[in-house]
């Protein structure tokens, strides 16, 4: 799959969840889109990540 | 404009101040919270960007420190259907549902995409989103994002990061006084007064990330913008006396000793 636009392979049946905590040292104020739909936090869990999916993490940054 | 002489209200919300902070720019997270604490802002807005899993991050918790409000914005994107995904994600990750809402047009001017923009205006009031788009100067857009339901609209002073102040006060002015919710001058700020002009032209309230974040002194500009800003306020509902094309003594003429 692809993570902030890069290629990733994980562990078969990953989670959403699985990939935030390999990503972020905390989920807080972590947002994920999965093929360009938001997964709501309360569904991470539940959401089993595929090979063609193409994700992106995204938090807070300085601006605007 | 907003009537109140005291309160600056957007979508029920009282905020303490009416300089909303831009963080684009910062050096640090220590310059941020001097900043913060010399701007006395209530709001302060962020972007959404990718996870650095190297970076340090804390923006957030600086703002959660100093008790401001964080606005997401939606800076990079191009058309409404990446601005209402950007709006969704950040009220994922933030908790909020206010977002600034930016759709621009092209990279060198980044002025706003008044189609797109508007689209995703309509398309993030009806999914409950307190909208705050980021505007052209242009009176009868502005007026077209209040009726799509925006809880203010922010139209530019000039372009993004140039510092050019206020290009068109006329339509400043005009979107001030056509439109019932808060208008916050936003973008093309280079200094103090071009924040008090901002105010004196009936805006309820003034954006500034550059003009602070890039100064030479960041936290003394932004006290110099907290007190442009009151100062402006202050001077619009105090009344400024009319032009006047040729002098008018103010000493008395009556009087006058025949020297």
């Amino acid at each position: 799959m692809v993570v902030n636009g890069a290629p990733r392979t994980l562990a078969p049946g990953a989670t959403v969840s699985d990939l935030v905590s390999l990503w972020c040292p905390s989920p807080d104020g972590i947002a994920v889109a999965r093929n360009r739909e938001v997964v709501p936090r309360s569904e991470w869990p539940s959401t089993p990540l595929s090979p063609r999916d193409v994700v992106e993490i995204v938090t807070a940054a300085a601006g605007g | 404009m907003a009537d109140d002489p005291t309160d600056f209200v957007i979508a029920g919300k009282t905020l303490r101040s009416r300089l909303v902070l831009g963080t684009g720019g910062i050096s640090s997270t220590e310059v941020l919270g001097a900043v913060i604490e010399a701007s006395g802002s209530s709001l302060a807005t962020v972007a959404v960007r990718r996870v650095d899993p190297a970076a340090s991050g804390g923006i957030l918790e600086v703002l959660r420190t100093h008790g401001v409000g964080v606005l997401p914005n939606t800076a990079g994107c191009y058309t409404a259907t990446e601005a209402v995904l950007t709006a969704k994600l950040a009220r994922e990750a933030f908790d909020t549902d206010w977002v600034k809402l930016e759709v621009i047009g092209d990279e060198d001017t980044l002025l706003p995409d008044a189609v797109e923009l508007l689209d995703a205006a309509e398309q993030l009031c009806d999914q409950g989103f307190v909208v705050l788009p980021y505007t052209n100067d242009d009176p009868v857009l502005a007026r077209r994002l209040e009726q799509a339901g925006c809880a203010a609209v922010m139209p530019l002073g000039a372009p993004i990061g140039t510092g050019l102040g206020i290009r068109n006060p006329h339509n400043i002015a005009l979107i001030a006084q056509r439109c019932s919710v808060p208008v916050v001058l936003d973008a093309g700020i280079g200094t103090a007064s071009d924040a008090a002009l901002a105010m004196e032209l009936g805006c309820a309230g003034v954006m500034v990330a550059t003009a602070i974040t890039r100064a030479r002194q960041p936290a003394r500009m932004a006290g110099a913008f907290r007190h442009a800003v009151d100062a402006g306020y202050q001077a619009r509902l105090a009344g400024r006396i009319p032009r006047r094309y040729l002098a008018q003594a103010s000493s008395p003429v009556e009087g006058t000793p025949d020297l």
